[in-house]
């Protein structure tokens, strides 16, 4: 159980999952250091959001291990809230708590996950909605709140939680084209700031400038992986030239 | 592409408008409560003109046990609170057990609850009846069980189930990612559970439950049948102390369906509001 900043913080490898009887992750393994933002991109129905989901334990897996900071996500034994402390997820359908403000959604996992003190709890979520900037909404619905706002307040409220990593599932997809850069705006800085991040995305200009790393899947299997420079002008698979040719 | 379809009148031929609970929509109008009130009035009135000058009209007869029938409309109202409340509190842990994680719990909540869900409520009222004690002995002490007791406990046994079932069918009904985003933040179970899901759930319960309450606070005539001294039966009793006149039970009986009219419609009214607020809001 020693980790070291110099291993992998998340570090898959051979992951085999099923649902029922059909395989969709058929051997992925994948690394990410400390600091660095991964992209994984791929079709609909290729197993993208099946993979980051095994990595806070929302899916079981089959066969495989799933290393974060050292610690086997794939054992029967695991505390999965441990694991989830360290591990922040924002989704598609943003998620929020539709029956508290925006403020409380931030504050509710830090005072009851965390038992930390009401006062400093709130100081850092104020913080946080300035950061993600939302300063003003504070003490308003999700359902008083654009797609866009309501995703960044998502993003704040996993934040509370100070995770070491971050998985994002295609948190634009269900925004207006008007609202979606502020959101990656967002993630960007948030990157900047050397958090770890696993990110599905279909925005490919986005993962060209703020990846480290990127990772096409198709049907359960990554097919190519490189830099962002040699996916996008140098890919080898012809299923990745497809995929490009088709999007970009 | 064309499905057969019913043509019918007839309410009883067309399918049921289920709720959450998979209930009848109850749908009250004011024009119902103004027709029983008028048959209350015309008989207990337009009857005298050709009645038996001996005997007593009926509308004063009606009044002289009003009272009486009063009274036994506050026991049913007392009976239906209480079986709502008992038959609440028990089925709503009878709800959360259908979701636990324990597989034998679930089964058995599962079970009980089809159970005194599919029975009908007379059945469940006479075994309530007949198979209870008439006392209860716990350790030194004695409990008496009277009739009214058990038929408080007969009816809150439908109730428990409906209720039971209210609750699974809301915490069905919220979106799975409520309980992954919760998750994935941490929260234990019993956190997710009564901190995010079960708040949003209140507002969805909280139409069928009033819907129940309605159908229990008319059920609670069925008790008449097993002789406690409610409405009905205090009914009963006043028309055979009247030597069994015909021409009293028209006044008799609209009088107490009106009463169930005047306490049933506002609780109608507000379920309608609240399903209509909510619907907007979420
Ligand atoms: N809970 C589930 N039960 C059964 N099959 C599932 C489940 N979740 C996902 N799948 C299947 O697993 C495969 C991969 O799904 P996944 O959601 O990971 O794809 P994806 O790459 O994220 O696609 P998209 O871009 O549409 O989000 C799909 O074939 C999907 O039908
Ligand atoms: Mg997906």
């Amino acid at each position: 159980m020693t980790w070291s900043e110099d291993q992998p913080m998340v570090s898959i490898k051979n992951l085999h999952k099923s649902f029922g009887e059909l395989e969709v992750i058929k051997g992925v393994s994948l690394d990410v250091m400390k600091g660095e933002v991964i992209c994984i991109i791929g079709p609909s129905g290729s197993g993208k959001s099946t993979i980051i989901r095994c990595v806070n334990a929302l899916n079981d897996i089959q066969e495989g291990s799933i290393m974060v900071e050292g610690q086997e996500v794939n054992d029967p034994d695991l505390d999965k809230r441990e694991l989830r402390k360290k591990v922040g997820m924002v989704f598609q359908q943003y998620n929020l708590f539709p029956h508290k403000t925006a403020l409380e959604n931030i504050m509710m996992a830090p005072l009851l996950v965390l038992k930390q003190d009401k006062e400093s709890v709130e100081k850092l979520a104020r913080q946080l909605v300035k950061k993600v900037r939302l300063e003003g909404k504070e003490d308003s619905y999700p359902g008083e709140l654009s797609g866009g706002q309501q995703q960044r307040v998502a993003i704040a409220r996993s934040l509370a939680m100070s995770p070491d990593v971050m998985l994002f599932d295609e948190v634009t997809a269900a925004l207006d084209p008007e609202t979606v850069n502020e959101v990656l705006l967002t993630i960007k800085e948030l990157a900047e700031d050397g958090m770890t991040c696993i990110l599905v995305t279909h925005e490919m200009g986005f993962a060209r400038e703020v990846a480290d790393h990127i990772y096409f899947t198709d049907k359960g299997v990554i097919v190519e992986h490189g830099s962002p420079a040699t996916f996008f002008d140098d890919a080898k698979d012809p299923r990745t030239k497809e995929f490009l040719s088709q999007i970009l | 592409m064309n499905k057969p379809e019913y043509k019918t009148d007839l309410p009883v031929m067309l399918p049921p408008k289920a709720g959450v609970n998979g209930s009848f929509d109850f749908n009250l109008k004011p024009w119902h409560g103004l027709f029983l009130l008028g048959i209350c009035v015309l008989t207990s009135t337009a009857a005298y003109t050709q009645a038996d000058p001996v005997k007593a009209p009926p509308f004063e007869v009606l009044l002289r046990w009003m009272p009486l029938l009063l009274k036994g409309f506050m026991f049913n109202l007392i009976i239906s609170v209480s079986a709502m409340g008992i038959g609440t509190l028990v089925g709503a842990a009878l709800g959360l057990g259908q979701i636990s994680l324990h597989p034998w719990l679930r089964k058995v909540s599962w079970f009980v609850t089809q159970f005194f869900r599919n029975s009908p409520w007379l059945v469940l009222l006479f075994f309530a009846m007949f198979l209870l004690p008439f006392e209860l002995k716990i350790g030194g002490y004695t409990i008496p069980l009277p009739d009214w007791l058990k038929a408080i406990i007969g009816l809150s046994l439908p109730v428990m189930a409906n209720v039971s079932e209210i609750v699974r069918g809301a915490i069905a009904s919220l979106p799975s990612g409520q309980w992954e985003a919760a998750e994935s933040l941490a929260f234990t179970r019993t956190q997710v559970l009564w901190r995010i899901i079960l708040p949003q759930c209140v507002k969805r319960m909280l139409p069928p439950w009033m819907n129940l309450y309605s159908i229990l606070t008319m059920a609670t005539v069925l008790a008449s049948i097993v002789g406690v001294s409610e409405v009905m039966t205090l009914t009963g009793q006043a028309l055979s102390a009247e030597d069994g006149r015909t021409d009293l039970l028209l006044p008799f009986y609209s009088f107490i369906l009106f009463l169930f009219f005047i306490y049933c419609y506002p609780i109608a009214r507000w379920t309608v509001y609240l399903e209509q607020k909510f619907a907007v809001k979420t």
